[in-house]
């Protein structure tokens, strides 16, 4: 019993010993979780997943305090890729985060804009170009569509208009299967 | 000059030597024999021309008129827009005289059935054109033949309207060792190449000769299928008739898709351009007959692109060629040939590579070779897809040597990362892959929609990643900003520090900069500048002998002042 | 040496740790979706086995044996390959972040792998001298590699196929398994033909 209770203790010790010892010697710092996350997310900076942008949220999935299902632009595809990456479950979008719109492009009146800059604060990826008392707009490739420039809008002058399908975006659909009904007389 | 037996025989051997084979391919009913009965015929000008702005790659060129224009024939009316596609796009131009009635979006010829960016000319018959004058290229640099041609809107012409001139700067580099004219027009009813070589061989040869002269190759090859012994003879006629030493027109075997560009490379060289590579890395180009008929028109007439051959077959009582001009309603066309009553679809392009298009109003563009009317007749519907049996037909005849079994497979399940890896950017959509399947699979469609969604994929990564930079520029600005105002503001204290050092000896000097190391201690020098302060705003010079009253109006306007800042700027100091 | 390939060619096929022991159906089913992550799996899966079938020899023979403590086998090997596995992850973390992050959360999982404790204990019913369990080691590690990779490939394949819905997913590999399982029955044979 004794001889037992040593031999497991000399075990636990060595290896212990041993572990900790590498455990100093092999240290390493850095996540490269964050950029993988942070590629697979749709970088509108838009801030509905609870975040301040994109790679704060990527953050926070790397560390394990927020789920994968809160991120309404990057919609379903989005959270299959996160969870082929994490090795996780796919769950739906959550609802409290919004849901999944088309693609769409900020569009300021001009002729109701006061000039106040505060969509030029608001917006994350400069993506709005005026100044101060002077007519803003938008620079359509630039936008990412993350709206946040429209709730502080005094005037309320920006829309979110989705972005038309044309001749280059067009896609070719998915072979349709006809199913022709057997007719038997 | 006659060429001699002896020399004849000899080039005779050498091409026989020569010739190599690329893999698989089929032999379908090739029904060209109905189109070249008769000679090419002027298609009328009809009522409206209808030229849509984007007929190239790049962006869509910045329309050069407005309504109420007048336009000459010839005159161009799209710029190739720099700001937009940097070199990549080409310039449209006016087909005949007349006014512009309309630039608008009209009806496209392509599968999706959209519109786009189009000039509509009213013409006024005169067909007046712009001064034409031939460039001489041999006195301009490559860089001004090359912005000519794109301003003379040539496009390859067999179907894929790359632009010209950036095939011409490709050669640039090193020294292009083979030429390669494709006359082969190898896929089904096409016959415009055909008659062109037949009716204007010498037009071809005098662009050929430009070409070869431009990219300072050094044999050119003319590659025909040998099911047209007449455009043969033709090109054969006036290659001997200018008798250059170094070009070669090469009957090849009669096979689709012999004239795709890499089979006909491979046919004429023996190079297989391996995937990723360009045909130029191996000293190798590739232009159509058509094209190099429109390098003559453009280079020795001075004409740009603003017709084309094209050929109207299938369902029609007189399938034959036609020149027409770009913009010419396809039913104008149509009409000519009298579509039979039973036609129940329009194909542009032949039936093994063509897409359906959305209407017989649609325009004929630079890359519109063939206008097919289909019937339940001649093209019956597909039998219903079958599941694939992997039989491996389909990899027998992909001409790119590919395993279009797994890029079904994958391209079905959208695993589009696989597909990928299985090379499916190396398909030419030629469909010999779909014509064997005893499945009836519309293989071709699997690999457009998997191509289809890997460009929108790619393309909105490549927004997120300029998103991201944005954002992250923007990030480091707003630090920046902070830091260049906490600058600011210990520069102003700073300033202030020396001032309330300075002022107790000598007043006068106040403004003269005295150096900040004094022996006062930091809490001193706060105390100094608090009770400056404080002197500075309790006696203003105009706030002086106030009544109370008055005081009390100008503290409670303080206050709201505070208030308003506070809220407007909450990350603002007060003070700024 | 004829016997020594016997070891390895037995562990590895005949005997194959996956397929005919039914041991480590954990990570091989978890781990088996990419045949990228597959292989990393193999790979760390030979090194720690390899390392704990020479450790566990070195332990049973001259640590449990001489003080008869063979009760204490299970115990004490687990313990042994938790610590391997524990310094490989570093080892690798510091010498080779790129592996480190192919494998991912899959390396610590060695440990729950019931083939890794499982061959050291069938070295010892077997009575093999260290060179045999070192062998005997490797071959089943390279056996459960096999597997994973023939049966990664088979999945990749399998999410493009027109599964009914229920049988989707695991329903359908497990399936897979099971034909694959029967197919290496078919080694059995194989010292028929010495």
């Amino acid at each position: 019993m004794l001889a037992a209770l040593l031999v497991m203790a000399l075990g636990a010790v060595i290896l212990g010993a041993a572990l900790g010892y590498a455990a100093v010697r092999f240290r390493v710092e850095g996540d490269p979780l964050t950029e993988k996350i942070d590629a697979i997310l749709p970088q509108t900076q838009c801030g509905q997943c609870g975040f301040p942008g994109c790679k704060p949220y990527a953050t926070a999935i790397a560390k394990g305090e927020a789920d994968i299902n809160q991120c309404p632009p990057g919609g379903d595809e989005g959270i299959r890729k996160l969870a082929d990456l994490l090795g996780r479950e796919y769950k739906p979008l959550s609802a409290e985060h919004g849901v999944e719109k088309p693609k769409a492009l900020a569009v300021i009146d001009e002729q109701r804009c006061i000039g106040c800059t505060l969509c030029i604060q608001a917006c994350p990826v400069d993506a709005i170009v005026g100044a101060a008392k002077q007519m803003h707009t938008v620079v359509a490739v630039q936008c990412t569509g993350c709206e946040l420039c429209v709730p502080v809008c005094p005037v309320d002058c920006i829309a979110m208009e989705p972005i038309a399908e044309n001749i280059t975006t067009w896609k070719w659909k998915y072979p349709v299967v006809t199913i022709k009904p057997v007719t038997t007389h | 000059m006659e060429v001699s037996g002896r020399d004849h025989q000899t080039r005779h051997h050498t091409l026989t030597m020569r010739l190599f084979d690329f893999n698989g391919g089929v032999k379908p009913d090739y029904q060209k024999e109905a189109s070249t009965q008769t000679p090419i015929a002027v298609s009328p000008t009809p009522t409206f021309l209808v030229i849509p702005l984007h007929q190239s790659i790049g962006g869509t060129p910045r329309p050069l008129v407005s309504v109420d224009d007048r336009v000459l024939k010839g005159q161009r009316i799209g710029a190739a827009d720099a700001s937009i596609s940097g070199d990549l796009s080409s310039a449209v131009h006016a087909s005949t005289s007349g006014h512009v009635v309309a630039v608008e979006m009209r009806l496209m010829p392509h599968p999706s059935g959209l519109s786009a960016l189009c000039v509509v000319i009213a013409p006024d018959g005169r067909d007046e054109w712009i001064e034409r004058k031939p460039f001489d290229y041999r006195y301009h640099t490559r860089d001004e033949t090359r912005d000519y041609l794109r301003d003379a809107g040539v496009v390859g012409l067999g179907g894929a309207v790359f632009p010209t001139h950036l095939k011409i700067s490709s050669g640039k580099e090193d020294r292009l060792d083979t030429l390669i004219i494709n006359g082969a027009e190898c896929e089904p009813y096409i016959t415009c190449d055909d008659a062109l070589m037949k009716e204007r061989a010498d037009a071809i040869i005098q662009g050929v000769a430009i070409l070869h002269d431009l990219l300072a190759a050094g044999q050119v090859l003319i590659g025909i299928e040998d099911n047209k012994p007449e455009a043969i003879a033709a090109m054969q006629a006036a290659v001997r008739a200018r008798n250059p030493s170094d070009m070669e027109v090469i009957a090849v075997p009669t096979r689709y898709p012999a004239g795709g560009a890499k089979q006909l490379i491979r046919v004429l060289t023996g190079i297989e351009v391996p995937h990723g590579k360009r045909s130029t890395d191996y000293g190798v180009q590739c232009f159509n007959v058509g094209t190099a008929y429109a390098i003559h028109e453009a280079i020795n007439l001075g004409q740009p692109l603003i017709s084309r051959i094209v050929t109207v077959a299938g369902n029609v009582t007189t399938p034959r060629n036609y020149e027409v001009l770009v913009g010419t309603p396809m039913k104008t066309l149509l009409a000519q040939s009298q579509r039979l009553p039973d036609t129940d679809c329009l194909i542009m392009g032949g039936p093994m590579m063509g897409v359906a298009l959305p209407s017989d109003e649609v325009p004929v563009v630079k890359a519109t070779n063939c206008i097919l009317a289909g019937s339940k007749k001649l093209f019956p519907p597909p039998p219903p897809e079958m599941p694939c049996i992997r039989c491996g037909e389909c990899a027998t005849v992909c001409p790119a040597d590919l395993q279009p079994f797994e890029l079904y497979w994958f391209s079905r399940a959208k695993i589009f990362g696989k597909a990928q890896e299985y090379h499916l950017f190396d398909c030419i959509e030629c469909g010999c892959c779909s014509y064997v399947c005893p499945s009836h699979i519309p293989l071709v469609d699997y690999y457009r929609f998997a191509k289809s969604e890997i460009w929108a994929h790619e393309s909105e990564k490549e927004s997120a990643d300029k998103a991201r930079d944005h954002y992250e520029f923007r990030q480091l600005r707003e630090e920046r900003e902070t830091q260049e105002r906490s600058a600011r503001l210990a520069a102003k204290a700073a300033t202030s520090r020396t001032a309330a050092m300075a002022v107790p000896e000598t007043p006068a000097t106040e403004n003269i900069p005295v150096s900040a190391t004094g022996s006062a201690t930091p809490a001193a020098l706060i105390a100094a500048a608090l009770e400056r302060a404080r002197a500075q705003q309790v006696h203003p010079k105009n706030t002086t002998d106030l009544t109370p009253a008055q005081q009390a109006e100008i503290a409670a306007i303080e206050a709201r002042r505070t208030e308003i800042r506070t809220q407007a700027h909450p990350h603002l100091p007060l003070d700024d | 040496m004829t016997s020594y390939l016997f070891i390895v060619l037995g562990a590895v096929l005949v005997n194959n740790v996956v397929f005919v022991r039914i041991l480590g159906l954990c990570p091989f089913m978890g781990v088996s979706k990419k045949l990228e992550t597959a292989i990393g799996m193999g790979a760390a899966t030979t090194f720690v086995l390899t390392m704990a079938c020479g450790t566990s020899y070195l332990i049973d023979r001259w640590l449990l044996a001489p003080n008869e403590l063979e009760y204490l086998r299970t115990l004490s090997f687990i313990v042994t390959i938790a610590a391997i596995v524990q310094l490989t992850e570093l080892a690798i973390q510091k010498t080779s972040p790129l592996l480190h992050q192919v494998l991912g959360i899959y390396l610590p999982l060695i440990t729950t792998n019931c083939a890794v404790l499982g061959v050291p204990l069938l070295n010892v019913g077997l009575k093999h001298n260290l060179v045999e369990s070192l062998l005997f080691g490797f071959g089943g590690a390279v056996g459960f590699t096999l597997a994973m990779i023939l049966f990664a490939g088979i999945r990749e394949r399998l999410e493009g196929a027109d599964v009914p819905v229920h049988f989707r997913g695991t329903a359908i590999a497990m399936v897979t398994a099971g034909l694959m399982s029967l197919a290496f029955m078919g080694f059995a044979g194989l010292d028929k033909y010495k």
